[in-house]
């Protein structure tokens, strides 16, 4: 029997996800620290049409797009004359599991099944395991979800409960593990013992999935309102939701298209924290994921992540979890759909940025996901106090993540706070290059990190450097 | 779980919930902050029982899949605890409040 220690099935990993994936990631690696990203996600070997083939046969995607009048009035009531964009919602809660991860799972499952997998794993606390569950159901395939649910008083988070519920109802064998990093261990460890396929979320495969949901909304937009959409607000953790849906909306012709990550203000907690597990009304979609996936893509369960929403990202901005909660009820009150709370991230923000386009304008919100026990807002807000947080109604910059819940006085208080995403770049480069002298880069690595960046230009990224570097040297 | 209290325990073929630890609290990854180091990494796993069994006594289930996984046993037939709360009165005020401005803004559009 294997050694099961941590150390040991850690040294074993690059052998066990290298047999999980069967994508040899060493082949497009070049230079110092670049990789050919393009060359990654063009191996899946799907074209758009493919992905939509393999979508429809697994019951995914051609989802309702929404005009959300109610809201876009809301928008207006506070915006100065002529402005207040038309707001749009993908109603992804359609999807077969409920959510947009159906996009994801239904490729990579496909993949594994292609391939002659008997199952599938995942490691994941979202929506993603009962998509992944769901589209193994419907190909005959064993799966495997696990999850990080309880802190160590037992107190199993509630939306994760349900959502470990949901994989079971599709049939999935269920890890509900206690709060750490060390879900990725368990994970290597399930792939060990079965030879399963890993359905990860950062794969070519998965990432290709969610291309159709960008496409679809540019081409439905195109047609309905004869323009692009201007903006496409995305709620944003791992990256792969802003990466797939930009990369869709450049293949319907909307590359003008704004792309606007939003995520849920969790700063100050921290993630692997077993006291701070609890103390969050959000378990993805917030800033705990955000941040740390925007500087360092690569911190997945796979070498190379397809997921790099720097790339994509035109702006990134935050809400409280307080206004996602409100602009929930919202939803439900007034345009009649019960959705959420977590995939309303974006619709928080869209309020106040519709607010800065033009009447003619149109923002999509590009997910809703269903609700349910234990997800729903009065699931999560009473938990919440259950544990001492204090909710009431007051102005979202009362929100303290852990301890104070503000629910807005009225639209006017919603408001999206900017992330400085130069600084994010900044960070993300200063990272990639780590300890390396600049004169190790070659044009490859410096060409891949401008890409890796946003597309800016080569000499503004060496500049950067440059920059950074001679910082360093003073302080040392 | 026929002719056992399902809080004490349960028979071959339920459908029973075990509880398993899979790093004590030396063995965990490193860096972890202390209050997460200080505690084991625990699991839970459903599956039928393979055999007669009492709470908090080892025993082992086949998953759903036929998978054989041992461990301690927590309760037979677990419920789903999670529920839609309680009502939240800061959110029960606001759809009120968004019909009254949105009447108050005007029919364009409404």
């Amino acid at each position: 029997m294997p050694d099961r220690s941590f150390a040991a099935v850690l040294a074993r990993r690059d052998e066990i996800v290298a047999a999980a994936l069967g994508i040899d990631y060493g082949a497009f690696e070049r230079g110092e620290l670049a990789f050919e990203y393009e060359a990654l996600m063009a191996s899946a070997g799907t074209t758009l049409e493919d992905v939509r083939a393999i979508q429809r046969a697994a019951k995914v995607g051609s989802t309702p797009l929404l005009e959300l009048p109610a809201l876009t009035r809301l928008a207006r009531l506070g915006a100065p004359a002529g402005k207040g964009a038309t707001i749009l919602v993908k109603d992804e809660a359609a999807n077969p599991s409920g959510s947009f991860k159906a996009r994801r799972a239904s490729v990579a499952v496909h993949e594994a099944a292609r391939r002659g997998y008997r199952g599938v794993v995942a490691a994941t606390s979202g929506n993603y395991g009962a998509a992944v569950a769901s589209q193994a159901a419907m190909r005959g395939l064993d799966c495997i979800v696990l999850q990080e649910v309880y802190d160590s008083l037992g107190r199993g988070q509630p939306e994760i409960l349900e959502k470990g519920r949901a994989c079971e109802a599709y049939g999935a064998e269920v890890w509900q593990l206690t709060v750490g990093p060390e879900l990725f261990y368990a994970m290597l460890l399930a792939l060990e013992e079965t030879g399963y396929f890993s359905a990860s979320l950062y794969t070519p495969h998965a990432i290709a999935g969610i291309e159709t949901l960008g496409h679809e909304i540019g081409a439905e937009v195109l047609e309905r309102y004869g323009r692009p959409p201007d903006a496409v607000v995305c709620t944003n953790a791992g990256g792969g939701n802003v990466t797939g849906t930009a990369r869709g909306l450049r293949a319907a012709g909307c590359g003008a298209t704004a792309v606007i990550g939003v995520s849920v203000d969790l700063r100050g907690l921290r993630m692997d924290s077993d006291r701070d597990f609890n103390r969050k009304s959000f378990t993805t979609g917030h800033t705990g994921f955000a941040m740390p996936f925007l500087l360092d893509p690569d911190r997945t369960d796979v070498p190379r992540s397809a997921a790099r929403p720097l790339r994509y990202l035109d702006r990134h901005v935050t809400v409280t979890q307080g206004e996602v909660f409100y602009v929930t009820e919202a939803l439900a009150r007034l345009e009649g759909l019960e959705r959420g709370p977590a995939g309303n991230t974006s619709l928080a923000a869209a309020i106040p940025l519709a607010r800065e386009l033009d009447e003619d304008a149109v923002l999509v919100v590009q997910e809703t996901e269903y609700t349910g026990a234990g997800k729903h807002p009065t699931a999560q807000l009473t938990f919440a106090r259950e544990l001492g947080v204090e909710v009431r109604r007051g102005h979202p910059s009362e929100n303290v993540p852990g301890r104070v819940i503000a629910i807005p006085r009225s639209p006017g208080e919603l408001s999206a706070v900017e992330v400085d995403l130069d600084e994010i770049r900044r960070g993300y480069l200063g990272r990639a290059v780590g300890d390396r002298p600049l004169d190790s880069l070659g044009d490859v690595d410096l060409e891949y990190l401008a890409a890796e960046v946003g597309g800016l230009p080569v000499a503004t990224v060496a500049g950067w450097l440059e920059a950074e570097s001679r910082e360093a040297g003073a302080r040392a | 779980m026929s002719g056992e209290d399902g809080e004490s325990g349960g028979r071959a073929g339920d459908w029973a919930e075990l509880h398993l630890v899979l790093l004590g609290p030396g063995e965990r990854a490193p860096r972890l902050p202390a209050e997460t180091a200080g505690a084991p990494l625990e699991a839970r796993v459903r599956g039928f029982l393979e055999h007669d069994a009492r709470v908090g006594e080892t025993a082992a289930v086949r998953t759903v899949l036929g998978r054989r996984v041992e461990g301690s046993l927590l309760e037979v037939l677990p419920p789903a605890r999670q529920t839609f709360g309680r009502p939240v009165p800061e959110l029960l005020e606001v759809g009120s409040e968004l019909r009254a401005l949105i009447r108050a803004g005007g029919l364009e559009g409404a």
